[in-house]
């Protein structure tokens, strides 16, 4: 069983925070740190399956977003979660579509609902909604309602002289 | 630019355009380069989101050189709603219906997933009357989503026949939830820890003349495409996925049991009562669409063996989770128990206040793995819930299956994929 602990041996530098995701095992990254972690898990370690990658807002209010990356071992069938945090003035962690292609898509839906920036993404756009929306429906500061008039709407039947019936009788 | 009058331009001037198309229409593999024709120019087409052959709002821009795909970008969003958002603005009890809503052709197996993650977070464990109706409903789902994606990948190449058998075995299907769940479609069966209403006497007859009637049903079906030269040379050998790319991108279920791994959650991680039962995993090492095909349609048989099974070993008991602090108490206690009308009322105003901690369950539903994964504050509202669906995932690797095939491939590599555009979109 993989243990995370394990990474220390060959990179000494490495310092991380161990959580625990249901009982599987997880760790929270520097971003500096990512891209060498990401390479070793899936050279080294055998981590070649990409099951997930979200944003998620962290409950802190210094670290305010995390990135996490649900890994699988497809010959030990066992999972890890990979985490990085990232503040809110400067929301920038590193991209890693160059390790599991799979995280492209991911990474774009995280940055659509969180307006991280996966730094070296070949195609930073949004996933879900407009290119031109103004928000980030995620965030909590989001209200669930949605913000009037972020989304340009059809206009209302009686404005619009087509559905007029008035302007229709002549 | 100029175009310089003195360069010759031998290539195809020898045959008479006409002759060179009756030529090849003699021969079954060659495609016709007209150098004087427009339409030789590379041309970008844009498919969806409202098509027939992309399985809902699905949009592809196609870049095509001729007849073959130079590149393919999707594009989704047509169907956002929100869920996630949603989610953490209702109790957990509450986003049950709106599961029904993600892959609309498997309700049942949704409902299992979100409840068994739920349930894990707060360490609920069924009784295994409970484990093993939810296990048949799961199978049930699988069948039926199984079928539609037959039905629509032979309906895409042509053969119309066979979707609409595969529609009226479904139809079946819709009949037995409606005794089983009292809903026909959406059926928002289950509950955090345990589901509406016990299994009848009815509906395990119904599903087992259902079962009874299903090798009949599938062989008809077989019948019409697995002798069938026109359905075989469209799917075989068009939209290979290598095998360790598919794993880089998170492909799961059928397609990824279509490239040679015996990769299924049943298997590997056994949740319900999946380890009591007993069912092959499917492969094929051919990674092609009628590779995936065949996945689909072996697995059919495998899921009726299991329901089987369970129908034989279907143990007497409860079907709710013994735990009144977090499980919605019967109508009937609600009215005659004080205690019960109390929890009642909490549960119903501020719901399951879950332990604090982060949470992921995955089932191996009918399109690959479909997971939550939750992240508690303690309150009765989830703080995340974030949707893992396969759809997603493997919707991802179609711009790479469709990059260098013909454009009448496209719905059949679409149609193979089996993509559900309201779990994709969520």
């Amino acid at each position: 069983m993989f243990e995370f602990e394990q990474l220390r041996e060959g990179s000494p530098g490495l310092h991380f925070e161990t959580v625990d995701v249901g009982g599987d095992r997880a760790a929270i990254f520097p971003r500096e740190q990512m891209m060498e972690v990401a390479l070793r898990l899936k050279e080294e370690f055998g981590f070649l399956q990409l099951i997930d990658v979200f944003g998620a807002e962290t409950m802190a209010k210094k670290r305010r977003y995390e990135v996490t990356y649900h890994l699988n071992n497809h010959n030990t069938n066992q999972r890890i979660y990979l985490k990085v945090q990232c503040d809110e003035r400067d929301p920038h962690v590193p991209s890693l579509v160059s390790v599991w292609t799979g995280c492209n898509w991911n990474e774009r839906e995280a940055h659509d609902m969180f307006g991280v920036m996966f730094d070296g993404h070949p195609d930073m756009r949004r996933m879900y909604m407009p290119e031109d929306f103004a928000y980030n429906p995620l965030r909590k500061d989001f209200p669930l309602m949605g913000v009037p008039g972020s989304i340009p709407l059809p206009h209302h039947e009686d404005s619009n002289p087509r559905f007029n019936i008035a302007n229709q009788g002549e | 630019m100029v175009e310089d009058a003195t360069i010759e331009r031998p290539v195809f001037q020898e045959v008479p355009p006409r002759q060179r198309i009756l030529d090849a229409l003699m021969s079954k593999d060659t495609t016709v380069s007209m150098s004087e024709d427009s339409l030789e120019n590379e041309m970008i087409l844009n498919m969806g989101p409202q098509h027939p052959a992309t399985h809902g709002v699905l949009r592809v821009l196609l870049r095509l050189d001729g007849e073959t795909v130079v590149n393919a970008e999707c594009e989704l969003g047509y169907l956002h709603r929100g869920y996630e958002k949603l989610a953490e603005n209702m109790t957990y009890h509450e986003f049950i219906p709106h599961t029904d809503r993600l892959d609309y052709i498997s309700p049942a197996a949704n409902n299992v997933a979100y409840c068994l993650a739920v349930e894990k977070l707060m360490g609920i464990e069924l009784p295994r009357r409970g484990q093993y109706i939810r296990v048949i409903c799961c199978e049930l789902a699988r069948i039926s989503s199984h079928l539609l994606a037959l039905g629509a990948l032979a309906m895409d190449i042509g053969a119309l026949t066979v979707f609409v058998w595969a529609i009226r075995e479904r139809e079946k299907i819709y009949d037995i939830y409606d005794v089983l769940t009292g809903v026909r479609f959406t059926v928002s069966y289950m509950r955090i820890g345990g589901m509406a209403q016990d299994i009848t006497d009815e509906s395990i007859r119904m599903i087992r003349a259902y079962l009874d009637g299903l090798p009949e049903a599938i062989r008809e079906m077989a019948a019409m495409l697995h002798k069938n030269r026109i359905f075989i040379e469209r799917t075989s050998g068009i939209g290979i996925m290598p095998p360790d790319e598919a794993l880089d991108l998170g492909w799961t279920g059928p397609n990824l049991r279509g490239c040679g791994f015996a990769k299924d959650l049943r298997r590997d991680h056994p949740y319900l009562v999946y380890n009591e039962l007993d069912f092959d995993v499917i492969t094929r090492t051919e990674c092609d669409v009628l590779a995936r095909y065949q996945v689909r349609f072996d697995e059919i048989k495998e899921a009726a063996k299991i329901i089987y099974q369970c129908l034989d070993k279907l143990p007497a008991g409860e079907i709710w989770a013994a735990d009144a602090k977090k499980i919605v108490p019967r109508k009937g206690d609600i009215y005659s128990n004080m205690e019960e009308l109390i929890n009642d009322f909490m549960l119903v105003n501020f719901g399951q206040s879950a332990p604090v901690g982060e949470v992921y369950h995955g089932i191996e539903a009918a399109k690959g793995e479909l997971g939550w994964y939750l992240v508690s504050n303690g309150t009765g509202y989830p703080w995340r819930s974030k949707i893992r669906s396969p759809s997603f995932a493997n919707l991802q690797g179609l711009s790479r299956l469709l990059e260098g095939c013909m454009i009448s491939d496209i719905v059949a590599i679409i149609g193979s994929i089996d993509p559900i555009m309201g779990e994709a979109d969520k």
